[in-house]
């Protein structure tokens, strides 16, 4: 797909937004996803992304056209993490930018909300115990109708 | 349709490490993805219902109603957990 605008990345995330500010930029929302110390009540200490490459990009991608569209965006962009993740690494980042702070705001929320539904990325967890199991009880992953 | 026609399906996730496999070339006797689906399920005990999957041909999402044809490239989606 032309113009890709979601990514994955197997090295740590430590960017400035992908894209050239423009001067009628007013706001850019940034969204750092963070690996946490705990899931449903139970300690994590690991976690393993695995995803499918061409149609995590394809789907991500299509969701940042979505969002640019809905709420007017000058620019956005997403990058998400394969691999094993310490506790405390970021796992995904969003940015989104906009003339004002209202649609910026509205439009990274609208991102994450929308990459954790659709994109087939997939999350292997560790515990303290060293017990492992796949996460599945979010989404089924199909696209939402457009 | 010429049956048996050969596909290649890979897999990710549960379904992977159930498997053992992260991909191969299948011969399959229909044309119809849910039958391809309840046939592998059977054969290597996944966890995962047909309900909970999704089904992808050739880097897209599709519905379960699409037909096979040969050289297709089939992956069968669990539930996503990005983010």
């Amino acid at each position: 797909m032309a113009d890709q605008l979601f990514f994955l990345s197997a090295r740590p995330l430590e960017m400035a937004p992908p894209f050239a500010l423009p001067p009628s930029l007013g706001a850019l929302v940034t969204f750092d996803g963070v690996v946490r110390d705990n899931n449903m009540g139970k300690p994590v200490v690991r976690l393993e992304y695995t995803a499918y490459p061409a149609l995590a990009e394809r789907e991500g991608t299509r969701i940042l056209r979505e969002a640019i569209a809905r709420f007017t965006l000058l620019a956005a962009c997403c990058v998400h993490r394969t691999g094993v993740l310490e506790v405390g690494e970021v796992a995904v980042k969003v940015w989104a930018a906009a003339a004002h702070r209202g649609e910026a705001f509205a439009a990274c929320q609208a991102i994450i909300d929308q990459v954790k539904e659709r994109v087939p990325i997939w999350k292997r967890e560790t515990y303290s115990d060293g017990e492992q199991t796949w996460v599945t009880c979010q989404h089924a992953g199909p696209p939402a109708s457009p | 349709m010429q049956f048996p026609m050969q596909i290649r399906i890979s897999y990710y996730a549960v379904l992977r490490e159930q498997r053992g496999l992260d991909e191969e070339n299948l011969l399959v006797e229909s044309a119809d993805l849910r039958e391809l689906y309840l046939r592998l399920e059977k054969a290597y005990g996944f966890s995962l219902s047909q309900k909970q999957i999704c089904p992808a041909v050739n880097d897209e999402f599709c519905a379960w109603e699409r037909p096979l044809l040969p050289g297709d490239h089939v992956v069968f989606i669990p539930p996503v957990a990005g983010g």
